[in-house]
């Protein structure tokens, strides 16, 4: 259990994904400029990262490997998540309408966003069982959204600064991400796997 | 010839892909932290996208519209596969430096969106250039980021030394939120740039 409990923490804060290893940069920046936008969209990448690294995973270790066909997990890869994407908007749109009013639109977004690629391929890299797949892309989702969240969050106060011309909107945020990442910086060396 | 020069040459600064439409993030921070390593991803994915374009140039009447993304996607990972055992067979040094970033390459929103706004409404040569001048645009971008990050961060460029011994280097430059600040004052510049070409045209 303290084994899973570890894993998570470092994927949510030690190890985040958007502010040491920049991944998911495009729907990062994209979707921060408000909160309700960004909190959607966190919950979103959660759920789609968290369900198919499991899919992911069970193509590698049943249909990959057995084939000896390893050479091609990022077409795989790539596909399965773009066509469970596609399933999830649909199932969406059926059953729970006011689900797909929050987070329809950001489904499409994600279905080619480098983090939700990232975690499967990572998982398989570092050879984690399926439990510890699931823990890690679920704490990796959780992490993108404590960061989307905060960036949103500053992003609102910076529209009524003053902010010298050039820099406005894009240029500032990198700055602050900037500001961000420094001070998660100082989260590391704190758990070691 | 001047219509395909200036499809070409928009890529570079006006529709720069890092650092005005802000695609393709990912790689621009994480990779350049020394030039090598930039101008490699930068030349990479200039060959992805360029022959990415002509692809599906090539096929875009026979593509039903319905299924054109997961086309497009498989089209993309197909020559990004291609590129990856290239760089692994002879370049391992370089294919390690750039580890999971490279099979990312499929997912650069770029290579989707030049294939979906352009190559699947133009002919051949047009999206070649097309593709040509984003990849290019792309490439001195990251190799921008990856200069001022190596020249200041470390002192040096290429791996040699070019900075006086007595230069103390911010180590801030080669951490992850310096390459956040770097570009956050290479958008302002380029900003600034872009108004002062349409402002002369």
């Amino acid at each position: 259990m303290g084994e899973y409990l570890t894993l998570f923490i470092s994927a949510v804060i030690v190890n985040n994904f958007v502010l040491t290893k920049f991944l998911g940069m495009c729907v990062f920046f994209g979707v921060s400029k408000n909160l309700n936008a960004s909190l959607g969209m966190g919950m979103a990448v959660t759920a789609v990262m968290t369900l198919s690294s499991g899919m992911a995973w069970l193509a590698y270790t049943y249909v990959l490997m057995p084939f000896n066909l390893a050479f091609l997990q990022t077409v795989v890869f790539v596909l399965l998540i773009a066509s469970f994407v596609q399933l999830l908007e649909l199932v969406t749109k059926k059953s729970t309408p006011a689900l797909y009013n929050m987070w329809g639109i950001y489904l499409v977004l994600i279905a080619v966003n480098c983090v939700v690629l990232a975690v499967p391929l990572l998982n398989v890299e570092s050879h984690f069982s399926f439990a510890k797949s699931i823990v890690n892309a679920f704490g990796s989702g959780a992490g993108f959204g404590v960061a989307i969240v905060l960036l949103a969050s500053c992003r609102e106060k910076l529209r009524l600064a003053d902010v010298p011309k050039p820099l406005e909107g894009l240029g500032v945020a990198f700055i602050v991400v900037g500001m961000m990442a420094l001070s998660f910086l100082g989260f590391s060396g704190m758990i070691s796997l | 010839m001047k219509e395909l020069w200036s499809i070409f040459v928009k890529g570079i600064i006006l529709e720069n892909p890092i650092l005005v439409l802000a695609l393709s993030l990912c790689p621009a921070l994480a990779v350049t932290s020394s030039v090598i390593t930039s101008l490699t991803m930068g030349l990479t994915v200039m060959f992805v996208i360029t022959a990415n374009n002509v692809s599906v140039s090539i096929i875009r009447n026979f593509v039903n519209p319905t299924v054109r993304v997961p086309v497009y996607i498989v089209s993309i990972a197909t020559i990004v596969t291609v590129v990856q055992l290239v760089l692994q067979a002879y370049f391992p040094v370089l294919y390690k430096a750039l580890g999971i970033y490279l099979a990312l390459v499929v997912v650069f929103a770029i290579i989707l969106a030049r294939a979906e706004v352009f190559a699947s409404k133009n002919n051949v040569i047009r999206s070649f250039f097309d593709g040509l001048g984003m990849g290019c645009g792309f490439a001195i971008a990251m190799v921008v980021i990856g200069g001022v990050r190596e020249i200041f961060g470390a002192g040096t460029i290429l791996g040699y030394n070019i900075m006086p011994a007595s230069y103390d280097a911010p180590l801030l430059l080669i951490l992850p939120a310096g390459a956040f600040i770097v570009i956050g004052y290479l958008v302002g510049g380029c900003k600034i740039l872009a108004e002062y070409i349409e402002s002369k045209a």
